[in-house]
């Protein structure tokens, strides 16, 4: 490898007085991955919001090629080669595959668009990720997996040097992650420089060739990513031994909290039989886009069940909305903690009432009774914020899901579905999660867990539901849950459940 | 850890003092008591207004309906005052039924927006020319005149040396304000403005929330019809309420509530529609030609949503 072609010194940012990165020193050669993970709220967005210009260093010097540079804006960062691929969705839904692509950046011919260029470009681009959708497809009517490679797409059609990934796995699964590490290593061999972050330690040592570990705004080290493992790397980021992730497995009672029998949600879902029980972790397991979601929106009374029955605690209910769902204890963690979640620019304690607020007022809300009520949870499940006064923009993810679940713990829910409940949030918040689900579920509550990530799956939940294209191809208990027989059902290699109509139990 | 002061967060009320101080230099007439009371009086009309339609903004909505429904109600509250015959049993028959006319008309509105999927700018922008037109129609493009002796005590009246719209205005904004920042329903209206999904997901009636800022507008511009009407004891078809939509609208921008919904205050939206008194008041002493007066107060309204804008991206 030749020269560094992004470089850092002593680099510092403060907001307003408070140091987020101290004295940031790093190199990233030609054709190198350069991994960088760390907790939430460790630093490492800002640190690549400055590379690409979001953020301006407070001190310290960037150099690019040997040059000195300032990266004033995001224009600036792109003009110098440096493109990036942010977290959060920065699509327009309304508006083509091929039109988000060349936003900004649109090919002219004379006055007018060139579309048909702009078109057989995007259709290359898209070929090189192995995606087939149109490109006059609407944004908004992709799967998220699929607005993922638009974004990658988006940044790949400019010639970059410097390719910037904010965890650009987080909603793939696996078969499309490996997809996109094959580009990577394909944008490497062409001297393409990446910085990956990824909450996934194990996809680190597989791609990337060093990684740097951030904690607290303070580089820890950087490494080859051969001469350190992953728990070690998890040591670092955390600053302690982690104990275990996973808490022991409960087995869960006799009594079933909710029946669902051949449940039929158009185009989404077909024919869902399962059964929780009071107090079971049970897992759906599956790729995403396989009709998960629908499901559990669908018992939540938001998608319309167009066949089949529900039985709660042995009655047999229709539910017509969210508020009767609520009224009859179910509740429901999305998977888009910002867009059906939490409210940002809400506090803490007007964000956990929210849904409970009639405990809270007679007709005037108690704010004091509000507070306390906050104050429990922030103890519970602790959740760090300097202050409940805090608009809930300010925490990190893993804050705002531990937000989002006390949110729905405040209605005392009997049966809780929690879609992708660690989706964002660093290995430390993920493992309490996993810990507050367990005890929750020893406590009586029926927990559904719905995840995309195996690892999740096979560590928390004592049965396993696979779904596969709307239907579930399998059940799993005891050491058949494991990601490989997962995998087979998922893809669809095994079907026990439709397969001569057979369905074991 | 330094603390930058928030400057924006405050900029209403600064705004509001620096005006003052300026005006009562600009000329020897304004800190007359006399000229201080009719400010607040002529505040009062659209700062009524913009009470309900702060919660409408805050849901996400908008109304240009106001200025319409004004004349619409306030023709029909004179009609009724007549009919009974202007006594005080007249008087409080018409109020009632302009209140009630309000909250139908309002909720008319909501419907429309919530049960008919139609955008608020449209569906009120529809509403706007129904309820002028209908007014018009029903005077025959004339004026509605009052009958009653008494009636005009309500919008010309003083209770302890202030004008009887201005503590009408006042206690209704301190309910408001109470409506939305210690009860359910208004912290509803805030969790649908700032994400509708959201709501929806959190178990919250958003169409039921959204109708009811569009009725509480319309109970809001009721009140406003009755003291207008009362105090001239007559209304014009064609001249009443027009360009009330945006003074109301305004005085809730210039109160700091953001367009795009989410939050706001009762408090801004009150000084808001004094500033937006004080700087017509201001312009007519100093000799400025009326019609001049829409020109500041545009730029006025440009300066708070920069403002806003701002604040937000700091």
């Amino acid at each position: 490898m030749g020269d560094p072609v992004l470089a850092a010194a002593a680099m510092i940012k403060e907001f307003s007085g408070v140091r987020v990165l101290d004295d940031i020193n790093l190199e990233v050669s030609g054709g190198e991955i350069f991994g960088i993970i760390g907790e939430n709220g460790a630093g490492k967005s800002t640190l690549i919001k400055i590379f690409s210009g979001i953020y301006q260093a407070t001190s310290g010097e960037l150099f690019l090629e040997g040059q000195k540079v300032e990266i004033k804006s995001p224009i600036v960062a792109k003009k110098l080669g440096i493109s990036t691929v942010p977290q959060e969705f920065n699509l327009i839904g309304t508006l083509s595959v091929f039109e988000n692509i060349f936003l900004g950046s649109e090919l002219r011919k004379h006055l007018l668009l060139d579309k048909t260029s702009m078109k057989r470009r995007t259709i290359e681009l898209l070929q090189e990720l192995n995606s087939k959708f149109s490109p006059d497809a609407l944004v908004d009517s992709l799967s998220v997996a699929q607005k993922q490679i638009v974004e990658i797409a988006k940044a790949l059609v400019h010639d970059s040097k410097i390719l910037i990934m904010d965890e650009p796995t987080a909603v793939l699964t696996k078969e499309e992650a490996n997809i996109l590490f094959s580009r990577m290593q394909s944008l490497k061999d062409k001297g393409v420089s990446i910085l990956f972050i990824s909450h996934k330690l194990k996809e680190i040592r597989e791609i990337c060739d060093r990684v740097m570990i951030l904690r607290d705004g303070r580089q820890i080290s950087i490494d080859r990513t051969g001469e350190i493992d992953e728990h070690e790397m998890a040591h670092r980021m955390v600053g302690r031994q982690l104990t275990q992730i996973f808490p022991p497995k409960t087995i869960g009672r006799e009594e079933p909290a909710l029946e669902v029998k051949s449940i039929e949600v158009s185009d989404s879902v077909h024919d869902v039989t399962f059964r929780l029980a009071k107090g079971e972790v049970l897992g759906i397991a599956g790729l995403m886009g396989s009709g998960q979601t629908e499901l559990a929106e669908a018992i939540m009374g938001i998608g319309k069940i167009e066949a089949g029955e529900l039985f709660i605690q042995g009655r047999q209910v229709n539910i017509r909305s969210p508020r009767h769902a609520v009224h009859e204890k179910i509740a429901y963690l999305s998977d888009d903690r910002q867009g059906k979640g939490i409210l940002l620019n809400f506090d803490v304690p007007s964000n956990i009432t929210l849904i409970s607020l009639k405990d809270y007022a007679k007709i005037l809300i108690n704010k004091v009774k509000e507070y306390k009520s906050a104050q429990d949870y922030r103890e519970r499940f602790s959740i760090r914020a300097a202050s409940l006064a805090y608009e809930l923009q300010y925490l990190s993810g893993g804050n705002q899901q531990k937000v989002y679940l006390s949110k729905w713990m405040d209605t005392h829910p009997e049966v809780l579905i929690l879609n992708e409940p660690t989706r964002g949030i660093d290995v430390n918040a993920k493992s309490e999660i996993y810990h507050f689900v367990q005890s929750l579920a020893v406590s009586g509550i029926a927990c559904l867990v719905i995840s995309s990530e195996l690892e999740e799956i096979v560590g928390l939940c004592s049965r396993v539901l696979v779904m596969r294209s709307g239907r579930i191809t399998g059940e799993l208990i005891g050491d058949d849950i494991n990601e490989e027989t997962i995998m087979l059902y998922a893809v669809g290699l095994q079907d026990t459940r439709n397969k001569d109509g057979a369905t074991i139990q | 850890m330094k603390r930058r002061f928030d400057f924006a967060k405050y900029a209403p009320i600064f705004a509001l003092i620096i005006l003052f101080i300026l005006s009562s230099f600009a000329s020897p007439y304004f800190l007359k008591v006399r000229n201080l009371t009719n400010i607040l009086r002529q505040s009062s009309y659209t700062g009524i207004i913009g009470l309900g339609m702060t919660f409408v903004i805050i849901s996400g909505g908008i109304d240009l309906s106001v200025g319409s429904m004004v004349a619409f109600v306030g023709g029909i509250v004179i009609l009724v005052l007549n009919y009974f015959g202007g006594g005080p049993l007249a008087i409080t028959w018409a109020i009632i039924a302009g209140l009630g006319l309000g909250l139908i008309a309002g909720a008319f509105n909501g419907l429309i927006v919530t049960k008919g999927k139609v955008a608020p700018f449209i569906a009120t922008l529809g509403t706007m020319s129904i309820f002028r037109s209908l007014t018009l129609y029903i005077s025959n493009a004339g004026e509605f005149r009052s009958v009653s002796d008494i009636y005009p005590i309500i919008g010309s009246g003083y209770f302890l040396s202030v004008p009887i719209p201005v503590w009408v205005f006042f206690i209704m904004a301190v309910i408001f304000h109470i409506l939305l920042n210690n009860t359910r329903y208004g912290r509803y209206v805030c969790a649908v403005g700032a994400n509708e999904k959201v709501a929806v997901y959190s178990a919250i009636k958003i169409d039921w929330v959204k109708l009811m800022t569009y009725a509480l507008t319309g109970l809001s511009v009721a009140v406003t019809s009755i003291m207008l009407s009362s105090r001239l004891n007559s209304l014009s078809s064609s001249n009443a309420g027009v360009f009330y939509e945006l003074d109301a609208i305004a005085a809730v921008v210039i109160g700091g509530t953001s367009l795009s919904g989410g939050s706001g205050t009762i408090m801004g939206s009150v000084i808001g529609a004094i500033i937006l008194g004080m700087i017509n008041n201001m312009l007519n002493m100093v000799g400025v030609s009326p019609y001049l007066q829409g020109t500041v107060k545009g730029f006025v309204i440009i300066f708070a949503v920069l403002v806003q804008y701002k604040r937000k991206n700091n």
